[in-house]
């Protein structure tokens, strides 16, 4: 019988032939992260089950970043408890608070490979499939579970396939593509689904931009969100991977609840308004909108070519009087990657304010914070009542593009108009 | 007497605790903020036993398991809604915290409504109405881990914890 690419993963990694949608299954997990916010929980939990080490250190990533250098003494003593988790059980694949946001870290790292089954302790775990392999977040005693036995049970779930079609133009950008398609379907539109992004028009965007997309799966529901793997994966693979990979694809006749199909060729940038990310308009309605604050960062949109995309973008202009913005590369790779294309210098003579790479402004509890009344353009992926700050702040996400127009004007601007 | 919490659909689990708070590690002090970005006197007015009844995708977004932790925490002793986001469900039922899909609910209750469920029989009564709503009722094993307080609580009386490592 036919399977699609999560399918296939599901069943390889609990030792069947053949899985169906709405069965339940055990399967191997082959990779696992967690990171400052959830790690530690997850730890209490291993101690509550009387475990004391990790079924495989090798197979284990931790990431201090969510409050990345730490700015409360509670995280700082978190951080120090991680630290010593970490030493304790040997796990070699530490990133302490200078490297980056985990949903960087384990794609650069070659840990997510196409194939395999990754499962993190963060809900934007499903990012890794833009890379081809079955990733999904998970709470804390989960992860407490595979950390103790390398296993956790799944229901395999019905898969909607997203056929993307064309090339989008100029100043447009994979993030209005998954605005726009959260905006049609809906924030639970895909709920407990794999989400599959196929077609033509994927092979038209880069392995980042698929990151931007999959990272968002969540956002309408999604298990899992997953792109087959191409000739953009393995480049991009190359000399990261760790280990050897098997590219696995959704078989031609392989069963879809939904089918949507979309021409990105006629897509323009889109903006989810507060205080939903599927509150999606083009960004020529929304704009005039005066802004306090501009986010280009997090592990949905802090890429270097989302970083360079902005510098095109501002085009040597300053940042607006009285707008912050807010730079943090996805990574230390990235930022040294940006440093060395001149794109850090440009930023900061803008006027821009560069963090360290780390989820920042992101999730109101690290840097840029939003007063009462402030409004933010942010390339982060959740724009909630309170999500960076206060609950009568407003957040409207977008692309790099439309964020770096907006600074430069100091209200929302459609980046076609620079 | 249990009353409803009613809430709109899409609450995420950052209504449910903010990220400012998720350094916190005592229960109690998260129980104090609990719904805070969305119902500023919730956490001061929940009382003991009181349910949640929700729309749609309840406990959408962050996979934060400070969000069931929370919850009960404040004293809420169920959620019901038409549908839940899956990380929050099962966050839910590992801390142990009844999480009951029921058809209908949200429009069958008003905010104070006296609610009454009934986990084994698969049931969500409105007290002040008379009406009740039919829950797909869970398997034991489910009923043994909300029980027990949450999965690790049942592993541990299970005796399946015993041996470690």
């Amino acid at each position: 019988m036919s399977m699609t690419i999560a399918e296939k993963i599901l069943a390889r990694a609990s030792g069947r032939k053949q899985v169906s949608p709405g069965e339940i299954v055990e399967a191997n997990v082959d990779v696992t992260m967690a990171h400052d916010l959830t790690a530690p929980l997850a730890i209490e939990a291993l101690e509550g089950m009387k475990v004391k080490r990790v079924w495989d250190p090798s197979k284990v990533v931790i990431v201090l970043d969510h409050q990345a250098p730490a700015t409360t003494l509670e995280l700082a003593k978190d951080h120090i408890m991680l630290r010593k988790f970490v030493k304790d059980n040997k796990i070699q694949n530490f990133y302490d608070v200078d490297q980056g946001i985990c949903h960087e870290i384990v794609p650069e790292g070659g840990f997510a490979l196409p194939g395999r089954l990754v499962v993190g302790a963060d809900s934007h775990s499903c990012t890794y499939g833009a890379l081809g392999c079955f990733a999904t977040g998970v709470g804390s005693t989960d992860m407490a579970a595979i950390f103790a036995t390398g296993k956790l049970w799944f229901r395999v779930p019905e898969s909607v396939l997203f056929r993307i079609d064309g090339k989008m133009r100029n100043r447009v950008a994979p993030k209005d593509l998954i605005l726009k398609i959260i905006g049609d379907i809906g924030v639970d539109g895909a709920t407990y689904r794999a989400a599959e992004f196929a077609g033509d028009g994927i092979k038209n965007i880069t392995v980042a931009g698929r990151m931007t997309m999959c990272n968002m799966g969540v956002e309408m529901g999604a298990k899992t969100a997953i792109v087959p793997p191409d000739r953009l994966t393995r480049e991009y693979l190359r000399g990261r991977a760790r280990g050897k990979y098997k590219e696995v694809f959704s078989d031609r006749d392989a069963g879809y609840v939904e089918e949507r199909t979309y021409d990105v060729s006629k897509l323009e940038p889109q903006v989810a308004c507060p205080h939903r990310v599927d509150n999606v308009r083009p960004a020529r309605d929304v704009q005039g909108v005066e802004v306090d604050q501009a986010f280009l960062g997090s592990c949905t949109n802090g890429r270097l070519e989302d970083l360079v995309e902005a510098v095109k973008v501002m085009g040597g202009k300053k940042v607006a009087k009285g707008v912050r913005m807010i730079v943090s590369p996805a990574s230390r790779e990235v930022y040294v990657d940006a440093l060395n294309a001149g794109v850090i210098q440009k930023l900061v003579h803008a006027g821009a304010i560069v963090e360290s790479p780390a989820c920042a402004a992101c999730m109101g509890c690290h840097v840029g914070i939003l007063g009462p009344g402030e409004v933010s353009i942010s390339s982060s992926n959740r724009n909630f009542k309170g999500r960076q700050g206060s609950p009568d702040g407003k957040v409207y996400l977008a692309s790099p593009a439309t964020v770096a127009a907006s600074a430069v004007k100091g209200k929302i601007t459609d980046p076609r108009d620079m | 007497m249990a009353r409803a919490w009613v809430f709109e659909s899409d609450v995420s689990t950052d209504d449910i605790i903010a990220g400012r708070y998720l350094i916190k590690h005592d229960p109690k002090e998260l129980g104090a903020h609990a719904m805070e970005n969305i119902s500023p006197q919730f956490s001061r007015m929940v009382r003991p036993g009181d349910v949640i009844v929700g729309g749609r995708n309840f406990g959408c977004g962050s996979s934060r398991e400070q969000a069931p932790i929370t919850l009960k925490a404040a004293g809420v002793s169920a959620v019901v809604a038409e549908s839940f986001a899956r990380i929050f469900y099962r966050n839910s039922i590992n801390q142990g915290l009844p999480v009951i899909t029921c058809s209908g609910v949200r429009s069958g209750f008003k905010n104070m409504d006296e609610v009454k469920v009934d986990l084994k029989g698969g049931t969500v009564r409105n007290v002040s109405t008379g009406k009740v709503f039919k829950a797909d009722p869970f398997p034991d094993f489910i009923l043994e881990i909300i029980k027990d307080g949450g999965l690790i609580p049942y592993l541990r009386r299970k005796g399946a914890l015993k041996s470690g490592k």
